[in-house]
């Protein structure tokens, strides 16, 4: 019952990815993908994962939000003049023969519903116990895995600050000329100059 | 002498139409209030931290698009954001280290409680709540910046547009 | 298997939007399907049958959980994955803007010809 489910939000996954990729409507290829990652938390949902399917909800829309806002109002066709044909047939001959030995190696997993879990088998026997906390998701992600989270916390931090660095303008409206010639950062009307410049 | 405009009235310029400023005055205080009762009890029922984070997120980015970004930046300045989130980083990693004071590194000290109580499982709730605040300061603080550049990009683009 | 495999083909196809299209935020489309198809990967494997989620409620035995509860070990690691997904797509969004400003266009041909 749960496999003929995830067998039909797959296919639907599928079909909505195509219409992602192929559209030249930007918008529109957004809403598709925003529309394949509601069908995933469905799909973890279903799989018994609930916390993960508020975290994908939320973090969908802004990453619709997100696109929207900071680049489709600018520029919103993707025409493309001619195909690169060296890129799209090496790419489907290379995926051909990934999905063939794919096919291959997924026979080796354990099969669907019965996964070999010799940690996890501790973590849900003592977790309550050890811990004090009801939700085990919770306390394998902040206790037993701390560390992790550390580390990933970190790679938030350093992306949000990368994506800081690169968007930081060189002056800034409400300080003065003489402040911005006294410290060497350029002044608004510079940058509108170079870019005049630049233009021609 | 032109007095200041009320940010957050339905006549003002900024922002959408009076009909979703009205929805949004209703719905803010519910999103807020969900995004901190997912992060305060992340370790009873599902949640947690990033989740609730996001969501808070979220309801501030719900305020920026609604009313301006002026109102947004006086609920929370782009200074507050920075100090918010570095704060909460560093306060996750000393809590980290007194934990070698009492064992190992990341070791949970303090009572664990009663199961299934609000205060319980030690540390966890703790990391729940500066987890959540770092995320909400990150998102927000990055969603503030793309949108003010892509407005700056593109009254460059009309500029340079008209002069054509 | 055919669960598997399937996502396996999801995971292609955001691979193939990656490589062969030309505009930047359709490569930032298929990184992101790309990186949900992982992280259904990830959470399918760690699915028992007839499974409840890893929350302990009142009343309820130990026994119940430790036999029928769900992998909890993927889903701390997807959890932490969605989030970082987010804070790589708000850097590439910034070079996109930067790379906007500086060429006019968001097509990867052109960038390539333009001299800086």
């Amino acid at each position: 019952m749960v496999e003929t489910f995830l067998f039909i939000l797959l296919i639907f996954m599928i079909v909505g990815s195509v219409i992602a990729i192929e559209t030249k409507n930007l918008l529109s290829s957004v809403i598709s993908c925003g529309i394949v990652g509601a069908a995933v938390s469905i799909a973890f949902l279903m799989l018994g994962a609930p916390d993960i399917a508020i975290t994908q909800v939320v973090v969908e829309i802004l990453i619709l939000v997100i696109l929207i806002r900071a680049t489709i109002v600018i520029d919103n066709t993707a025409v493309e003049a001619h195909w690169d044909t060296f890129a799209i047939v090496s790419s489907l001959i290379f995926f051909g023969l990934f999905l063939v030995f794919a096919f291959l190696a997924v026979q080796d997993l354990p099969p669907f519903g019965h996964p070999s879990m010799r940690v996890s088998q501790q973590y849900l026997e003592t977790g309550l116990q050890k811990t004090g906390a009801a939700n085990i998701v919770a306390s394998v992600v902040l206790d037993f895995r701390g560390y992790d989270t550390l580390g990933e916390a970190t790679v938030i931090f350093t992306s949000i600050l990368g994506a800081f660095v690169i968007l930081r303008r060189k002056g800034r409206k409400h300080r003065t000329e003489e402040d911005t010639e006294k410290v060497g950062i350029l002044s608004e009307a510079e940058i509108r100059e170079d870019y005049e410049e630049f233009r021609e | 002498m032109a007095t200041k405009p009320n940010l957050a009235s339905s006549d003002s310029p900024k922002g959408m139409t009076p009909i979703v400023k009205t929805v949004v005055r209703f719905a803010i205080g519910i999103v807020f209030m969900f995004g901190w009762y997912i992060i305060i009890y992340g370790h009873l029922t599902p949640g947690g931290g990033f989740a609730g984070g996001t969501i808070l997120a979220c309801g501030y980015v719900l305020l920026t698009l609604a009313f301006g970004k002026e109102l947004a930046l006086t609920k929370m300045s782009d200074m507050a954001a920075s100090i918010i989130d570095n704060t909460c980083a560093l306060l996750f990693v000393l809590m980290a280290i007194v934990g070698i004071a009492f064992g190992y590194f990341f070791l949970n000290f303090p009572p664990h409680g009663k199961p299934f109580d609000l205060v319980s499982a030690g540390v966890i709730p703790l990391y729940n709540i500066l987890i959540g605040l770092k995320v909400t300061s990150s998102l927000f603080a990055i969603f503030l910046a793309l949108s003010i550049f892509g407005r700056f990009i593109s009254k460059l683009v009309e500029e340079a547009e008209e002069e054509e | 298997m055919i669960l598997y495999f399937l996502t396996l083909v999801l995971f292609v196809m955001g691979v193939y939007c990656l490589i062969a299209k030309k505009n930047i935020i359709k490569k930032i489309i298929g990184l992101t399907i790309t990186d949900y198809a992982i992280n259904l990967f990830i959470i399918l494997i760690g699915y028992r049958a007839k499974g409840i989620a890893p929350i302990m409620f009142k009343n309820m035995t130990m026994r119940e959980l430790a036999e029928y509860g769900v992998d909890p070990l993927p889903q701390a690691l997807v959890l932490t994955s969605i989030v970082i997904g987010l804070g790589v797509l708000s850097l590439m969004t910034a070079i996109c803007l930067r790379l906007y400003e500086k060429y006019k266009t968001f097509d990867m041909s052109e960038i390539n010809r333009l001299k800086g």
